[in-house]
């Protein structure tokens, strides 16, 4: 190949064969040398990347060998909702309480819903509620599209923004399957307290325009020890925090083991065929526990973003 | 088959005459194209201003004008670098009067197209993110990349081969241009003398890059049609999304050429070096990657729409009836069916008719990339309304602001170099290959300057 190529270019003339000789090996040396140094690049970022990414300890079944010189152990969060609970509301006669309650928390700028309730159709003619928060999906698309590494898997395994290094290109956006995701179009109107607070990607707050934003599964509640906001202002107490590895849940009532409770109740993620593998689990139903039938014809009432004064400071 | 005779005298004459004696109307119509163009640049300003909230874009449809006019302007990149490198690794030898032309189109059409991934940022001012913290494994790092490099490599493809001929303007410019004129031609000319070294070495690395850029083109709209399908959404989850964008660039990219070659042929009076059958010629092409754009169309869709799967039916239903109908419909009759038949049919395949098909082509291009990007978004992954999206003044200014820069460029291109590659046209021996035989015939026929591949080239004919 190389001294065809060469006989080409030389042109004319029967001397050729002794100059591809001269030329040939440091061509073919440099070759080599470029297909060296491409092998050793090329998985370079991959690793670094894969360390940062996977969620540590990766499965309940495998701890990580480290696990046992961190301090605090790691948690894998899980949300398990109970639709059986679920009645949105309608028969207190609010507005979701749960996505009024995210939204004093973390003064979620007019207009979103991190937390939103939808309402199914059933093929059977009922419906049901279905509160959608961030599924925090172990393989998340928004995490592997990420140009800069803005959004990313925290050790516990929640998805976190980075904020101050968002670029705001919305490529997480689209690639959301569940349109969990936000975008700060204009400045947000928020009220003067949310200045106070100080930003982390924990607690996005105050929310900053041009970057995407989503729930968190309220980790700055995590980390005392306390439930997430949609849990606690849940009336109804359908919404369940837990950690796979140590099989337990509770929603501030009662204390259940994971693994039974969700097995019992013929728990099912959402849109589980895309490959996702959200942490958020439901438990089929229809708000029957109180008492809403499932071709009950009432709507949600419409969210309000009332941040009331000291809404956040209350709990 | 006497091969046609170009005289040098002439053909530098009338091809250096736009910029011995640029014409007032001329540098009229840059500055009116810079006006325009600035009106862009003052509505990007208030969006810098006001951010992302002044355009017609919301959570549900995040992607609008922008990404569209990206993929636009990196489709009109194409016509440029890699219908010449085609032509000139396949020596087909009637390219020579349309490979500056062509060339040209890539530098100014990716200059316009990299920057409107910056027009949709919510943060621009963060744009050095992408290569301070850039992720390999994210698709938008691979268009960096792949647009980056390709943009390097137009470049060096374009001012290669301009080399001769900017040392020509250099010594045959003196004392009619201004002092840095002079100096940017010089600088530009690279020592360049033409000596048989020289000569051979451009033909050598011309050869190379000509191979080496068509791999590079191809990944550049294969990885930007994989930002879209790496995603789960309808219509752009498609193994096919990689070919379908680079024919459909390759597609938009020849009609942007024709329209390159028929604007300049008519107002620099180039109607002896680009002829009828150079139209025709980019004609056929046009119309085989009409065809094959019209068959990925027609796969893409009969798959979605023999499935009927859940979102897909949506999307379908929007696009064949629904809102974006009308648009759907002007695509496939205005830009697939119409300038294939005006192309196909002998007696609408004048240099008019092509140009016509052009048009048509890259305005159909526009809408399938608008059609690409927004009906896709539309359609609710979660029980919500179909999404809404109606661009806004600032996005439609900003889209105005970046074709008039994109021509605006290619003027002045215009200005600055001779469209037609003189010692393309006149030294065909510095760029054809060196076989034994045709060395062997010129030395013993002298008096034809060069016979082999022109004649071939006639042949054709």
């Amino acid at each position: 190949m190389t001294t065809q190529r060469k006989a080409h270019q030389k042109g004319p003339g029967e001397r050729e064969d002794v100059v591809p000789e001269e030329k040939g090996p440091s061509r073919r040396r440099f070759i080599q040398w470029l297909a060296a140094a491409g092998a050793v690049i090329a998985p370079l970022p991959w690793v670094s990347f894969a360390e940062k990414e996977r969620p540590a300890g990766g499965s309940p079944s495998t701890p990580s060998p480290q696990d046992g010189a961190q301090t605090t152990p790691r948690r894998q969060w899980v949300m398990v909702i109970d639709l059986r609970k679920c009645d949105g509301c309608v028969s207190i006669d609010t507005p979701p309480q749960c996505t009024e309650a995210c939204i004093r928390e973390h003064f979620v700028p007019e207009g979103q819903q991190w937390l939103q309730i939808y309402e199914q159709q059933t093929p059977g003619g009922g419906s049901f509620f279905q509160p959608t928060p961030c599924y925090q999906c172990e393989n998340a698309p928004c995490v592997n599209v990420c140009p800069v590494g803005a959004t990313y898997h925290n050790e516990d395994g929640i998805v976190l923004i980075d904020h101050l290094r968002c670029i705001g290109c919305r490529f997480c956006m689209a690639a959301c399957p569940y349109q969990r995701r936000f975008f700060n179009w204009g400045d947000p109107n928020l009220p003067p307290e949310a200045a106070f607070a100080s930003y982390s990607p924990e607690y996005p707050v105050p929310a900053k325009r041009g970057t995407v934003i989503k729930c968190m599964f309220c980790v700055h509640r995590l980390r005392l020890g306390r439930l997430p906001a949609c849990s606690e202002g849940c009336p109804m107490r359908a919404i369940y925090m837990g950690d796979l590895n140590e099989d337990v849940a509770t929603n501030g009532l009662e204390v259940v083991q994971l693994s039974t409770f969700l097995a019992e109740n013929n728990a099912y993620r959402y849109k589980e065929e895309l490959g996702t593998q959200p942490r958020v689990y439901y438990i089929p139903g229809h708000g029957q526990e109180f008492g809403r039938k499932a071709q009950d014809q009432r709507d949600l009432l419409p969210v309000t973003w009332d941040y009331g004064l000291l809404g956040s400071l209350g709990h | 088959m006497a091969p046609e005779v170009i005289e040098r005298e002439r053909l530098e004459a009338t091809v250096l005459a736009p910029i011995l004696r640029p014409s007032r109307l001329y540098d009229l119509g840059l500055i009116l194209l810079g006006l325009i163009t600035l009106w862009g640049v003052y509505a990007w300003s208030v969006q810098l201003r006001q951010g992302l909230v002044i355009t017609g874009m919301r959570d549900q449809v995040p992607w609008g004008l922008y990404i569209g006019n990206l993929v636009f302007f990196i489709g009109i990149s194409y016509g440029g670098t890699l219908v010449s490198a085609v032509l000139r690794v396949t020596k087909a030898e009637w390219r020579r009067p349309i490979t500056r032309i062509a060339e040209a189109i890539s530098v100014a059409a990716l200059v316009v197209g990299g920057v409107q991934i910056v027009f949709d940022l919510g943060r621009p001012e963060r744009f050095l993110n992408l290569f301070l913290y850039g992720r390999l494994q994210s698709p938008l790092i691979w268009d960096v990349v792949a647009i980056s490099m390709y943009f390097v490599a137009c470049v060096i493809y374009f001012a290669l081969p301009l080399l001769p001929d900017v040392a020509l303007l250099r010594d045959r410019l003196a004392g009619t241009v201004p002092a840095w004129q002079r100096w940017f031609y010089t600088f530009l000319a690279a020592q360049w003398t033409g000596t048989p070294e020289q000569r051979e070495r451009l033909a050598r690395a011309m050869n190379i890059l000509a191979v080496l850029i068509i791999p590079l083109a191809v990944s550049v709209h294969t990885v930007l049609a994989w930002v879209f399908s790496m995603t789960l959404r309808p219509g752009w989850n498609s193994t096919a999304f990689g070919p379908y964008f680079v024919a459909g660039a390759v597609f938009s990219g020849i009609a942007a050429v024709v329209l390159a070659m028929g604007f300049f042929r008519r107002l620099f009076h180039l109607e002896e070096y680009l002829t009828a059958k150079h139209f025709r010629y980019v004609g056929y092409l046009l119309l085989t990657l009409n065809l094959v754009y019209i068959y990925f169309t027609f796969g893409e869709y009969l798959t979605m729409m023999y499935k009927l799967a859940g979102e897909e039916k949506e999307l379908l239903q929007a696009l064949f009836t629904g809102r974006e109908a009308p648009l759907f419909w002007s695509f496939i009759f205005g830009g697939l069916i119409m300038p294939a038949l005006l192309v196909a049919l002998p007696w609408t395949r004048t240099i008019l008719g092509i140009e016509v098909a052009s048009v048509l082509v890259l305005a159909g291009m526009w809408l399938k990339r608008f059609l690409i990007v927004v009906p896709s978004l539309q359609v609710p992954l979660m029980p919500l309304e179909f999404g809404r999206y109606v661009p806004t003044w600032v996005e439609w200014s900003i889209m105005l602001g970046s074709v008039s820069a994109f021509l605006l460029l290619y003027g002045i291109i215009g200005r600055l170099f001779p469209l037609i590659s003189i010692w393309e046209m006149v030294g065909e021996q510095e760029t054809a290959p060196a076989e034994a035989a045709v060395q062997a015939r010129r030395l013993m026929f002298p008096q034809p300057a060069f016979e082999g591949p022109r004649a071939v080239a006639s042949g054709e004919e």
